[in-house]
């Protein structure tokens, strides 16, 4: 009965010891995720909201390009859409548009917004040199606010792609610290 | 605990009747048996869903189910496959076997154990019931990936707490194995002497308990994303789609070797009894079954070759993949070389062992040519990987557990199986799982994308065939089935050491194994 008693305990040590490991490790799932916007961030495979820089600065006249704007909002009462909706550019052209938006909420908020690009294709052509999306904004109750946004479509981009869709979401920043650096969609 | 102790004063079974008896049981021996009975039948509603998947691919167009409805068989072919049949069956033979293996007269926490039996027939209700909520059952893939997850109707929500009630059942599973092979050993059984069924499941159980948390961590942000307002995996809320693929598979590669070590180790049981000849290399299968589980948290990325990771990475994770070939391959030659000059039969359980090591080794070799970054890139998502990892999950831990079914069967009912019957159903499946799924590598090769109820008019043939194969392969299982009654209602009696040349404990009992056993500790010499 000793040698009973003595097993029985050390298999309770044992469960013990194996059930804090899967707590752990139930942790470690979540650990996972600022681990892993750090590891983009040191990486910086996930640059999509930082200014982009343009070397070549030819413009090619032969081709035109036509951009069209879109705006989102993702659980957050804000008024927020282009002031043009499309405009035509030459590849390596300066060029610059604004979005407007407003807080309909009578507190200040801050959001973020994150760029997409249809085609998908396109993104890595897209350089943006000036962007609301490189820091969070912050409007004041019923505040409006108009955002420039200045960019160069790179002479590289493949021929077939003739029209480019630049869509932004704005959402929320409040329970999630993301949104000032690593972590926007991928590209 | 308790329990346990006082069922040793009596000497035959003692105790509620009936369906009681069932549900209230510590017995390992019972548990046992409803495990792999509970597996059993998710195996075959797992089946009736891949057969409607091939029936839908016969022929091009679509005949029998709308695409939605194809996306939610595909997903739940595979959960239910994956939680329900291969991993349950799995813990069904540990517990029969372990304690039987090592000379304990039971599981560590004999209660415990029942729980993390009956925890599974809620998860089966819910995950099946999931079929008939509003917007259907989730069609997110069995991967679940966001942002698909996050978007599906109230049977994702069911699929992902039948998820966390499956985690909590495996892990606790996972605990008893190691408790129980760590501490219940009879007197003399070293680490070393330990059978190497034990070992694998020593093993596996680890692995287990590291990774069945991150998966359970995974759906609950996928939970928090649907319905608690975060961003996870949302990028419209900040969150990042990819990183749900990386926790997922963080997960998602060790449990490739949950169904697959295990397999490994009932195999190496089955060669040296039916080659008359002791396991060639044991120290070297440990060593091999280790390095495979530490290998498996370093390859998880390599299932998202296409998701834009630098070049880097790519390198990293194909090479870390391909080292995997070394030790599997030192099991695959040690497997063969314990058969080289033995005296070889080839009853049922030694014909699916065989029949194991060729086919799983064809998908060994599909799955070192997955791991090239530039060839996954082509193939992936394509019917290549189907192939690929139903030759190494169907021909691998199926073909392991059909193996372990008929060599352990005679130790559980007392009765040898019909061993005609079993080499019929060995023929049959070996020939239509072929027929099956020999011709994806093609469909896969020439583009034929997976998940898609509908096909390219060139895919028609292959296709075809492999339908025919899988409605091929699914009857078979029938023949199992019959094979499994018939050997419980009666047959030849079968000895204590039932093989000529079976080693081991399980072996010194009587067939079938009473209630009770080794409730005093053999003493190995």
């Amino acid at each position: 009965m000793t040698t009973q008693g003595r097993v029985a305990a050390e298999n309770r040590r044992l469960l013990v010891r194996l059930a804090i490991a899967a707590v752990v490790m139930f942790g470690f799932g979540f650990l996972l995720v600022p681990f892993y916007e750090k590891i983009c961030e040191v990486t910086g495979i996930n640059n999509l909201i930082k200014p982009d820089t343009v070397a070549n600065t030819q413009v090619d006249l032969a081709r035109s390009i036509t951009i069209q704007f879109d705006a989102n909002t993702h659980d957050l009462p804000w008024q927020f859409r282009p002031l043009q909706t499309q405009i035509s550019v030459h590849p390596g052209e300066l060029a610059t548009v604004a979005y407007e938006v407003s807080n309909t909420r009578s507190e200040p908020v801050t959001g973020q917004a994150v760029p997409s690009y249809g085609p998908q294709l396109a993104g890595q052509y897209f350089r943006k040199l000036e962007c609301f999306c490189f820091a969070r904004q912050t409007l004041a109750a019923g505040e409006t606010r108009t955002m420039p946004v200045a960019f160069v479509v790179d002479p590289g981009l493949p021929a077939d792609v003739r029209v480019i869709t630049l869509s932004y979401t704005f959402f929320e920043v409040a329970a999630r610290r993301v949104a000032g650096e690593g972590a926007g969609g991928n590209s | 605990m308790a329990a346990v102790m006082s069922d040793h004063a009596h000497g035959a079974h003692h105790g509620p009747t009936g369906l009681m008896r069932w549900i209230t049981t510590t017995n390992h021996k019972d548990i046992g048996t409803m495990y792999l009975v509970f597996s059993f039948i998710m195996f075959l509603s797992g089946g009736v869903l891949a057969l409607t998947i091939r029936a839908e691919l016969f022929q091009p167009g679509l005949q029998i189910v709308r695409p939605e409805f194809f996306n939610q068989l595909t997903t739940m072919h595979g959960l239910v496959m994956v939680f329900g049949a291969v991993m349950p069956a799995f813990v069904g033979f540990a517990n029969w076997q372990i304690p039987l293996m090592i000379g304990a007269s039971d599981m560590a926490f004999a209660r415990m154990n029942n729980w993390s039996f009956w925890l599974l027939p809620p998860a089966a209700i819910l995950l099946i019931g999931s079929f008939f909520v509003p917007g259907g059952a989730t069609a997110a893939g069995w991967t679940l990936y966001a942002p698909l997850s996050v978007q599906m109707g109230m049977g994702m929500d069911m699929a992902i707490f039948a998820l966390h009630i499956m985690g909590l059942s495996s892990i606790m599973g996972a605990i008893n194995i190691v408790v129980t092979v760590l501490n219940m050993r009879a007197p003399g059984m070293t680490m070393m002497k330990m059978p190497l069924f034990c070992w694998t499941w020593l093993i596996t159980a680890y692995l287990l308990i590291a990774v069945m948390p991150v998966l359970a961590g995974a759906v609950t942000m996928v939970l928090a994303d649907r319905h608690f307002g975060t961003s996870f995996f949302d990028a419209a809320g900040g969150g990042d789609p990819v990183m749900y693929q990386h926790i997922f598979w963080f997960f998602g590669h060790p449990e490739v070797y949950i169904m697959i070590l295990p397999a490994f180790g009932i195999i190496s049981q089955i060669i040296p009894t039916f080659s008359r000849k002791p396991l060639f290399g044991y120290a070297s299968m440990v060593y091999a079954t280790a390095s495979i589980a530490i290998l498996s948290f370093s390859v998880w990325a390599h299932h998202m070759f296409t998701t834009g990771m630098p070049a880097a990475g790519q390198l990293f994770f194909m090479y870390a993949t391909m080292l995997i070939a070394v030790p599997t391959g030192v099991k695959v030659f040690n497997w063969v070389a314990t058969m080289w000059r033995g005296s070889l039969t080839f009853e049922p359980p030694m014909l699916f062992a065989v029949g194991f090591i060729f086919v799983f080794t064809m998908g060994g070799f599909t799955g070192l040519i997955c791991a090239i970054a530039p060839i996954d890139i082509q193939v992936q998502d394509t019917y290549y990987v189907v192939a690929h990892f139903h030759y190494v999950l169907v021909a691998g831990s199926l073909f392991a557990l059909f193996a372990g079914a008929y060599y352990w069967l005679p130790k559980w009912t007392g009765h040898m199986p019909d061993e005609r019957i079993g080499k019929l159903h060995f023929w049959c499946s070996m020939i239509f799982f072929n027929v099956t799924f020999f011709p994806m590598h093609f469909l896969g090769l020439a583009g034929m994308p997976r998940r898609i109820p509908d096909y390219a008019l060139q895919f028609a043939d292959f296709n075809m065939m492999a339908s025919i194969g899988a409605f091929g392969f699914g009857l078979s299982q029938l023949i199992f089935l019959y094979a499994v009654v018939k050997c419980v209602r009666g047959g030849e009696k079968a000895s204590a050491r039932v093989w000529e040349g079976a080693e081991g404990l399980e072996w010194t009992v009587p067939s079938p194994a009473p209630h009770h056993t080794f409730e005093e500790a053999p003493v190995v010499r």
